[in-house]
């Protein structure tokens, strides 16, 4: 089985976000990237089927050469090959037709992605990708067993979850659940110094129409003052609830 | 020309989260001058729709649709689309919606903005504010395509009533053999209780309780609000409550009338999945715990005190107000 594994790099969880150039662009200075969390999991998971049933793994990344740390990092998980789209990520359409071209190129028969990306949470370049290609999708995905042609996924829903069946090629919109957070792996000297030697192909963009332009940023109005209540006057609380919030 | 909204419904009846995207819809509609067209999907009784301006209902029936399977709701959705000559379809941001979305939006060839939580700044160009970085901003996306797919954040616009005739019209989709490849073998569903994307409250705990065999009065609590139970990474981590039940930046989002927080110290993730909640109490017993710089209401205090009181004040409260 071939895998591809799309990786997003992203700020990391913990990153203050701000935006510069008149508030149309991310401001990168100081933030740590890693790799999506949501990708985390698709590709530990990717690392199972590699381990127990003998898949190839590849990851792939469209972005510039800034991305490239990221891509390593996924290679000293334990992904065999990587690639980067030569291109700046810009809509989730753009993104999804350039994954579109390596899956074809490729001739993948499981391309796993995150549910969504921690930084647009556009949620829309796995769906995008399965409908481009014409293959089967299956989103928040929280589980996934594949056996010969046929895969069985748990897609978390509203209030409980679902197990459907579908058959290779297949694109899976994946979340925690794929594996544990206990399961993720850090990578080790060993694999980061096997990292550095293991291919990294650029390739160049096919097509690099948009659909949609993120033209401005605004961060949230700052929020009031907490308004403490004392434990011992609940009733307060209760008055607040009900008739300055009207929430209960 | 209309504008298209595609509404859910679970055993027949409407969701509430339908009703907020109709009440979009024909406001998005009014700004561009024309008319709202729902589609349903096996509903019973649509009349109600023409409560929120709905002026034609596309009503399918179609026992292959019993269960929702996203590429057959997507076909049906753009056929549905390209008969009323459709230029913007209104989806909400429910597990169903988020999963059908792109594959719609590829099949019209739309441009598709997600997390959607306003009225358009403008129909041309068409741009809408929509939240990025898990909340902790805002985009203002323009789409530049004919057609636009737009999925509304829950609780961003309300219900609005509005007048219209929600004429009814049975529609067909041709749907192929294409349509069902991906088969839904079961539906593991809790009935009787309310789920985070659908409540209006959300009882929350974290770390601060100690252990899982704590949680009774957190559902006591969830119980007498009609409210969903949630939890912190950590604790979903750790075992002591299910994944489902995790709030935040890789868990479920919150977008509730309120959120209670209890034991829960507000790691940055946190608060960014939980931001969109209108109102957020914090019950904590360390004043310094970052959620109380993002709380409408907080308790210095100790939860194992604290909480049974007030889940005792709060069924007197339900008493009185039933």
């Amino acid at each position: 089985m071939k895998i591809l594994v799309c990786i997003s790099h992203v700020p990391d969880t913990t990153s203050k976000i701000n935006f510069t150039d008149g508030d149309t662009k991310f401001d990168t200075n100081g933030v740590q990237f890693v790799i999506n969390p949501n990708d985390e999991f698709g590709l530990t998971r990717a690392m199972w089927f590699k381990e127990k049933q003998g898949a190839s793994v590849d990851v792939v990344n469209v972005g510039g050469a800034e991305t490239e740390p990221t891509l390593r990092k996924a290679l000293a998980i334990g992904a065999d090959t990587a690639i980067r789209v030569n291109t700046p990520a810009t809509d989730g359409y753009q993104v999804a037709k350039e994954l579109a071209k390596v899956v074809k190129d490729g001739g993948y028969d499981l391309v796993i992605a995150g549910r969504e990306s921690i930084d647009y949470n556009g949620g829309m370049v796995p769906g995008m990708l399965a409908g481009l290609i014409d293959a089967n999708f299956v989103n928040n995905c929280i589980s996934l067993e594949v056996d010969g042609e046929k895969a069985t996924a748990i897609r978390e829903i509203d209030g409980g979850k679902e197990t459907l069946t579908a058959s290779l090629p297949l694109v899976i919109g994946g979340q925690k659940g794929l594996v544990e957070e206990s399961d993720l792996r850090i990578p080790n000297m060993r694999g980061i110094m096997q990292a550095r030697k293991k291919p990294l192909n650029v390739v160049e963009p096919a097509d690099t129409n948009t659909k949609t332009e993120a033209v401005k940023f605004e961060k949230p109005a700052p929020k009031g003052e907490v308004k403490l209540i004392d434990p011992d006057n609940l009733d307060e609380l209760i008055d607040l609830l009900h008739n300055e919030a009207k929430a209960i | 020309m209309s504008v298209l909204v595609y509404i859910e419904s679970e055993e027949g009846k409407f969701k509430k989260a339908s009703y907020e995207v109709a009440s979009y819809a024909h406001e998005v509609a009014e700004m561009m001058g024309s008319s709202v067209t729902a589609v349903t999907f096996n509903a019973d009784d649509v009349s109600e729709l023409g409560n929120y301006g709905v002026n034609k209902v596309l009503k399918i029936s179609n026992d292959k649709l019993k269960n929702f399977n996203a590429e057959a709701y997507a076909d049906a959705l753009k056929q549905a689309a390209e008969k009323e000559d459709s230029k913007v379809v209104v989806l909400s941001q429910s597990a169903n919606s988020k999963y059908l979305a792109p594959l719609l939006a590829v099949q019209l060839e739309a441009g598709y903005a997600s997390n959607v939580v306003a009225l358009p700044e403008s129909t041309d160009p068409f741009t809408v504010k929509r939240t990025a970085f898990t909340n902790k901003a805002f985009s203002f996306t323009k789409i530049s395509t004919d057609v636009k797919v737009l999925g509304l954040s829950k609780n961003a616009f309300g219900l609005k009533e509005a007048q219209g005739d929600a004429a009814t019209e049975d529609f067909n989709p041709n749907l192929s053999d294409e349509d069902f490849t991906v088969n839904v073998e079961s539906v593991d569903k809790a009935t009787n209780k309310v789920t985070i994307a659908d409540a209006e409250v959300v009882v929350s705990g974290g770390r601060g309780l100690k252990g899982p065999e704590n949680w009774g009065m957190i559902e006591e609590m969830a119980d007498i609000l009609g409210a969903a139970t949630a939890c912190s990474k950590p604790v979903s981590d750790m075992g002591w409550r299910p994944h489902s039940e995790h709030v935040g930046q890789t868990g479920k989002p919150v977008a509730s009338n309120l959120y209670i927080a209890i034991g829960v110290s507000g790691a940055i993730q946190h608060l960014a999945g939980i931001n969109a909640a209108k109102t957020k109490v914090v019950i904590n017993n360390d004043p310094e715990a970052p959620f109380f710089k993002a709380a409408d209401y907080g308790i210095v205090g100790d939860a194992f005190e604290v909480v049974p009181k007030l889940n005792e004040k709060l069924k007197e409260f339900k008493e009185k107000n039933a």
